[in-house]
């Protein structure tokens, strides 16, 4: 089967540095594929440059088989690709619900309609305003983002990726800086994405990787150190001792 | 409320966010008052709409698509100076006249737009004052069509569409003004409301987030830069129509400069803000220079100082109203404050 995304042989150099250093991925379709490794190991990096925010030094970039090594963010996002932040990227100032419905609008692609009110546009609002109690944010659709507890906001952070309907999900992190109280939601919410779609999870909490993952890689600077089954790697000595010995 | 489905309780929102709002018709009302009002101050009324037209021209920029210029003088110059010509040599009726400059000064705003795509907000910022001091020298030198440092006269503006002739009080003129602002706000609302308009908050607010969402920004900020600068033209042409005249200095860096400290004190980003501030800085204005004829720009600018200082937001009326009631012992009411954030 193709996969949904590959890499073949990524490398990235700033100068001299080489933060991403030959790294070949496959993920196949619809798996939940964990990217783990210490600070510095360079996950960010790699999303970076799968999202088109960077340019490889050197290496191929494969979506649904398809090489999107040089094409635009918005082109890789049409392919059905979507990222979400580590740090949040939201729209302040508009509400989740408007945030939702540029996303779904432009997916719909409706989003250069100049003369169409917002408000006509009812598939897009009700997908949006669908997403949203999916998400737990209906009660709080129509007030402003920024005033938004944490978890909230990162609730949305998802959400706005998932109305892209993507086949590929890059999630960085998805339960960094999230309280504790909140922590659940967000994690039931990350567990429960549609099986269709297929997920990158890079993250430092062990208890989501290993209850979340199917496969994980492990990075270790720039390079891939090790690939394997949750179960190959939680036993890996090596692993243990670049990563999960300094985490525990 | 709670009882209606989400989705119809999306719908209502975002209608209940772009709907007209009760100020928005009295201000409308109010102009339109004004016109019969005060029969004595018919030119400052239409200077008022002109510059509230330039202003809101570039809100759509500034405050829309989020690119700062210190040039925009530049459209609105090519519009008075192709109102001013089109009159002398091809049609003398307003509306078309109108209609052609502005198409002009939108062109002009098409092929200069894509110099405001790349670097930084100063880079930005540097671009468009450039490109205005180019045209300001090359209206000078071209002395053979602009008449140079004299300007153009003897333009001689026809009936509105053949019918309504140019009165001496100026009531004609400002009604066409405000007839056009109008029709450009009403446009104007209508393109900011839409999934387009959303879509420029959007880039405006977090271009990487949009990158993300699949928008590619560079064509829709030259869409709006574009209409930005037929804006512009318009307000231009409207100044020549009124006046039959024009001079370099609707090219001049301080027509640029103004124009930004009105939107600023009307506030960026609603499209309103150029209007109001268009009326509080001309109102000053002819105010103070009776008051002080020498200082009152000292005047002005202490108010934007403290305008930017202390921020809109804490002398706002419904703000200030909220202070009162809270100082008076009665609770704030929750409609005001509703208003004030969907305004």
């Amino acid at each position: 089967m193709t996969p949904a995304l590959e890499t073949r042989a990524l490398v990235k150099r700033f100068g001299g540095l080489v933060v991403t250093n030959d790294v070949s991925l496959s993920v196949a379709p619809g798996a939940r594929h964990a990217l783990i490794g210490p600070n510095g190991a360079g996950k960010t990096t790699i999303i970076n440059l799968l999202t088109g925010a960077l340019t490889p030094s050197s290496g191929r970039i494969l979506i649904g088989g398809e090489d999107m090594t040089d094409a635009t963010p918005f082109a890789r996002v049409k392919k059905g690709m979507a990222r979400t932040f580590q740090i949040n990227q939201l729209f302040d100032d508009l509400t989740p619900l408007e945030s939702m419905v540029l996303a779904v609008s432009e997916r719909l692609g409706h989003g250069t309609r100049f003369w169409r009110p917002l408000a006509s546009d009812r598939q897009a609002a009700a997908e949006a305003a669908d997403i949203l109690e999916r998400f737990r944010l209906a009660d709080v659709m129509c007030l402003p983002t920024r005033g938004l507890p944490y978890g909230k906001q990162r609730l949305l952070e998802i959400a706005l990726a998932i109305a892209l309907k993507p086949k590929v999900l890059l999630l960085d992190e998805p339960a960094a800086g999230v309280p504790e109280e909140d922590r659940h939601e967000v994690l039931t919410i990350v567990r429960d994405l549609p099986t269709d779609v297929t997920v990158v999870l890079i993250e430092h909490d062990m208890d989501l990787v290993f209850s979340f993952a199917d496969r994980i890689s492990v990075l270790a600077a720039g390079r891939l150190f090790a690939e394997g089954s949750v179960a190959d790697i939680s036993r890996n000595p090596d692993v243990k001792a670049i990563y999960l010995g300094d985490a525990a | 409320m709670s009882r209606l489905p989400r989705q119809a309780l999306a719908s209502a929102f975002l209608h209940r966010k772009a709907r007209w709002k009760p100020l928005e018709f009295a201000f409308w009302i109010t102009a339109l008052g004004a016109a019969f009002a005060f029969p004595s101050q018919q030119l400052l009324l239409s200077e008022i709409a002109i510059l509230a037209l330039f202003a809101l021209s570039l809100d759509l920029i500034v405050g829309y698509a989020g690119i700062l210029s210190l040039g925009h003088a530049a459209f609105f110059g090519i519009g008075a100076y192709a109102a001013g010509l089109i009159s002398l040599h091809a049609v003398a009726e307003p509306v078309t006249g109108l209609i052609l400059s502005g198409a002009i000064a939108g062109l002009a705003g098409l092929a200069t737009s894509f110099l405001v795509l790349r670097g930084s907000d100063l880079t930005k910022l540097m671009t468009t004052f450039g490109v205005s001091m180019l045209l300001a020298e090359a209206a000078n030198q071209a002395a053979w069509l602009t008449g140079g440092a004299d300007g153009l006269s003897g333009i001689v503006i026809d009936p509105i569409v053949g019918l309504f002739e140019f009165d001496l009080f100026g009531r004609t003129g400002y009604l066409y003004c405000l007839g056009v602002l109008f029709a450009a706000m009403f446009i104007a609302r209508r393109i900011v409301n839409s999934p387009f308009g959303l879509s420029l908050k959007a880039i405006k607010r977090n271009s990487r987030r949009a990158a993300m969402l699949g928008i590619s920004p560079n064509r829709r900020i030259v869409a709006i830069y574009t209409l930005s600068a037929l804006y512009a033209g318009f307000s231009g042409a409207l100044l020549t129509q009124t006046t039959s005249f024009v001079s370099p200095d609707v090219l001049a860096f301080h027509r640029s400069a103004d124009v930004l400290l009105v939107l600023v004190l009307g506030g960026v980003g609603y499209l309103y803000g150029g209007v109001i501030g268009a009326v509080i800085f001309t109102v000053l204005r002819a105010w103070l220079s009776v008051v002080t004829p020498q200082y009152w720009m000292f005047w002005i600018g202490l108010i934007l100082v403290a305008l930017v200082l202390v921020g809109r937001d804490r002398i706002s009326p419904a703000r200030l109203l909220a202070g009162l009631r809270a100082r008076t012992g009665r609770p704030a009411s929750s409609p005001a404050q509703h208003q004030k954030e969907e305004a």
